[in-house]
């Protein structure tokens, strides 16, 4: 309880929870209904293994399973593995799976199958699989139910990484010794889910259907599941409107349509769901170019952008303003650090400081904003900050790219400033360090320190407190480094972005934990007309 | 023949309606920083404002941005990109159409055999493609419809030079000794200089039409305000606002239309044959 607002803020949450299912629960759950569902775009393949695009996630996390899943606060909760343990020194942990689970194909599940996944599959198919059980010094299973994996070092974060689009559990018998990315079974994904996929019209639809020998007896409730593609954004939005769909899910819905049609009464929204991810947005500042290279000049710009605006009016009130490099959401986050309050006055006094006085045309100094290339939501943030920071003398020029282009100059520090956001993955060890470790300074590689910050300090920190055991000394290290971040500005934090879950009011119990709509919807249901 | 030119001219009431619009388009144009001195990317009042609200003749759009002040700056752009994009192309035109045309043979098929390559690729596409790989600017934007708007013109001057250059008159300069650049530009050309300036004219609209489909798309100068991408920013929140893409649509519609009357206009009143007609 070091910090009262967030713990109110919890407070508030649980009370919400605990309404949301009373509500529910006044009516039981109804066999039988059928979902539709917006998929866009429509996903590559739907081999959870194999593709981790948000799409393929949204549809394959009703057909694989995880070992866990976990609640909007981050803590893990049953998935595959029914207990877990972890030992006193952080280096062993345990999971018990549960019984009588079967493919969709009627083969059985074991621990041989979870042991496939994390030592051979995953590694070889995931991008973030790889480095994670790296860290493993053993993976073994001692009984049909049990999988033991011993770290070679500590690593909280772990008991984070057993998420569905993480670690989704693939089945041996299907995969061992076949071409993974060539296998023809790829086709008709086999997996523990409640769900498994009865027909796929390319450019229409996918269905699901229930799956009849599910492990959780009873469940799902729901008889089959409609993920309808439909490129066009007003025609999402039309669809929504009138029943033809339930559901929609992140970027779906266009920002200034979310409001209209969560009015609508047979809408609900829900901006719940996306914790695990928890995306960060900001302006990633070349701290290697004059005068971005001056910490003053960073915090002048803080100073001078009028966040409330950005949220309000460029995002249609979809996001939070961030307070620094975690994510509220985020375990570990800290509200004590130096603030940036829509001050110009402060802004123009460090600038003055700095020595850069206006010249003749009143500008100050120049900088060039390369803006992401992702909608025209990013270009109206580009034609703020270029006229928030003419108001305080810097002229800011506009550069225009393409998608590729983008990925191409961030990623070879070919920028002054640019928009971006990051997703955070549940602990800052795993989501928010690669950003600011100046071990991390890798040119070439996106989403990697492009900026060029670098502060002894917060790697220390950093690196201390991604092995360290004890929650409250780790969370002691994480306030500290995010005090000293803030203080350094190394990107300018914008907002903490929320995506809106538009879902019809027939639907109940969809979005439970913190993988919203990529949850399994075993305890989904659709009420009758 | 002067004054039977702006006679015929002056007949043709759309043309009139036309060189008035246009007129009204490049005063507002001129006086744009008059007008509004402050830059059309100022917030200057609350966004989302309607018509006539706060003072603001249009109202505002989804950041605040006066759109009175964004049309008529926007102006400059349109007419800046229209003329100088036009110039480019009649210059590239006239030069490759009369070499061609007044050469003919072996020149003559290289010649139309490279403007036939450009007139194959569909102009909207080729100015994407080009204006893509240029990084959009004001100069790229120029460059790319001047690029793709000169082969009908070179075609039409071709044409003109090979039916001129057989004239007597063309004959006589030859006779007296005149060098063939002499004969290209101070005998032959001032003889066909009335299909080009109509189909220049027409030019300019096609220009300001190809710019605001970039800046619809994204693709125009991110610094400089134009109707295109006024339209283009705006058309998301239609349903919401229709006055932030009804003013600079309707700029653009009524430029193209008066630019597109004149040309009407000037090929009627070049047309000696028509214009006897209308007489009768």
């Amino acid at each position: 309880m070091r910090d009262p607002v967030r713990f109110l803020r919890r407070v508030a949450v649980a009370a919400a929870l605990a309404c949301a299912p009373l509500a529910a629960h006044a009516e039981t759950p109804v066999k039988g209904g059928t979902l539709t569902a917006i998929i866009q775009p429509e996903p590559p393949m739907l081999v959870m293994g194999l593709n981790q695009q948000a799409p393929t996630q949204t549809v394959a996390g009703k057909i694989y399973e995880s070992l866990l899943t976990y609640n909007f606060d981050l803590s893990p909760r049953p998935s595959l593995a029914k207990s877990w343990e972890v030992s006193a020194d952080g280096l062993t942990y345990t999971f018990r799976l549960q019984e009588g689970v079967k493919w969709h194909d009627g083969a059985p599940f074991s621990a041989e199958d979870v042991l496939f996944s994390f030592k051979t599959f995953l590694p070889e198919t995931h991008p973030r699989a790889r480095a994670l059980f790296g860290r493993a010094e053993s993976i073994e299973a001692p009984d049909a139910a049990t999988v033991v994996i011993k770290l070679k070092e500590p690593f909280p974060a772990f008991l984070q990484a057993f998420e569905v689009s993480t670690t989704p559990i693939m089945p041996k018998h299907v995969y061992e010794g076949t071409d993974f990315r060539a296998n023809p079974k790829n086709a008709t994904p086999i997996g523990t889910g409640p769900f498994m996929l009865d027909k796929w019209e390319k450019g229409s639809y996918i269905r699901l259907v229930a799956n009849p020998h599910y492990w959780q007896a009873g469940k799902p409730y729901l008889k089959d599941i409609y993920f309808k593609i439909i490129p066009d954004a007003a025609s999402r939005a039309l669809a929504l409107e009138n029943g033809d769909v339930m559901q929609s899910q992140y970027n779906d819905i266009e920002p200034f349509d979310v409001a209209r049609l969560a009015k609508l009464p047979n809408l609900t929204m829900t901006k719940k769901g996306y914790e695990f991810v928890a995306p960060l947005m900001w302006l990633e500042l070349n701290t290697r170019v004059a005068p971005l290279d001056d910490k003053r000049f960073r915090q002048a710009m803080m100073f001078a952008i009028d966040r409330e605006f950005v949220r309000d009016k460029i995002w249609f009130g979809l996001g939070r303003v961030a307070t620094g490099p975690i994510n509220s959401v985020t375990k570990y986050y800290d509200p004590n650090v130096p603030k940036y309050p829509y001050d110009p006055k402060k802004a123009i006094a460090l600038l003055d400081e700095m020595g850069l006085k206006p010249g003749a045309n009143g500008v100050r100094a120049t900088i060039k904003f390369l803006p992401l290339p992702y909608g025209e939501t990013w270009q109206r943030l580009g034609e703020y900050v270029k006229q928030a920071l003419g108001k305080v003398g810097v002229a800011v020029e506009l550069e225009s790219t393409d998608a590729a282009g983008w990925g191409k100059r961030e990623a070879n520090w070919d920028f002054d400033v640019t928009g971006n956001f990051l997703y955070q993955y549940a602990d800052p060890s795993i989501g928010v360090s690669r950003t600011y470790l100046s071990s991390n300074i890798r040119k070439g590689v996106m989403f990697s320190n492009t900026m060029g910050y670098a502060n002894p300090e917060v790697d220390r920190l950093f690196e201390a407190a991604a092995k360290e055991n004890d929650a409250a000394k780790r969370q002691e290290m994480y306030s500290q480094v995010q005090k000293l971040i803030v203080e350094d500005v190394p990107v300018a934090w914008m907002l903490e972005m929320e995506f809106p879950t538009l879902l019809n009011t027939r639907v109940h119990d969809a979005v439970t934990t913190a993988i919203g709509v990529n949850e399994t919807y075993a305890d989904a249901w659709v009420s009758p007309k | 023949m002067n004054r039977d030119f702006l006679h015929a001219f002056a007949r043709n009431k759309g043309a009139v309606l036309g060189l008035a619009i246009v007129g009204a388009v490049i005063l507002v144009a001129l006086a744009a920083d008059l007008l509004f001195p402050a830059s059309p990317w100022e917030m200057a009042g609350a966004p989302f404002g309607r018509p006539l609200a706060d003072g603001m003749l249009m109202g505002t759009d989804m950041l605040g941005r006066d759109i009175a002040s964004g049309v008529a700056h926007g102006a400059r752009v349109s007419l800046l990109i229209g003329l100088a994009s036009t110039l480019a192309a009649v210059a590239i035109g006239v030069l490759l159409g009369a070499v061609a045309g007044y050469y003919g043979g072996r020149l003559d098929d290289l010649l139309m055999r490279f403007t036939e390559l450009f007139q194959t690729i569909p102009n909207f596409v080729l100015v994407v493609v080009i204006v893509a790989i240029f990084t959009p600017s004001l100069v790229s934007i120029v460059v790319a419809i001047a690029l793709v708007s000169w082969a009908p013109l070179a075609r039409l001057v071709r044409g003109e030079f090979l039916s001129l250059r057989s004239r007597e008159f063309v004959q006589a300069a030859i006779t007296c000794g005149q060098g063939d650049a002499t004969i290209i530009f101070r005998q032959i050309l001032p003889n066909c200089m009335s299909p080009i300036i109509v189909s220049a004219s027409l030019m300019v609209a096609t220009a300001i039409l190809l710019e605001s489909s970039l800046s619809f798309l994204g693709l125009g100068d991110p610094n400089a305000m134009s109707w295109g991408f006024m339209v283009g920013s705006a058309r998301t929140v239609l349903r919401q606002a229709w006055w932030m893409c009804f003013f600079p649509g309707f700029a653009i519609l009524l430029t193209v239309l008066g630019l597109n009357l004149i040309g009407e206009g000037l090929n009627d009143a070049f047309n000696p044959r028509l214009r006897r007609k209308r007489k009768a």
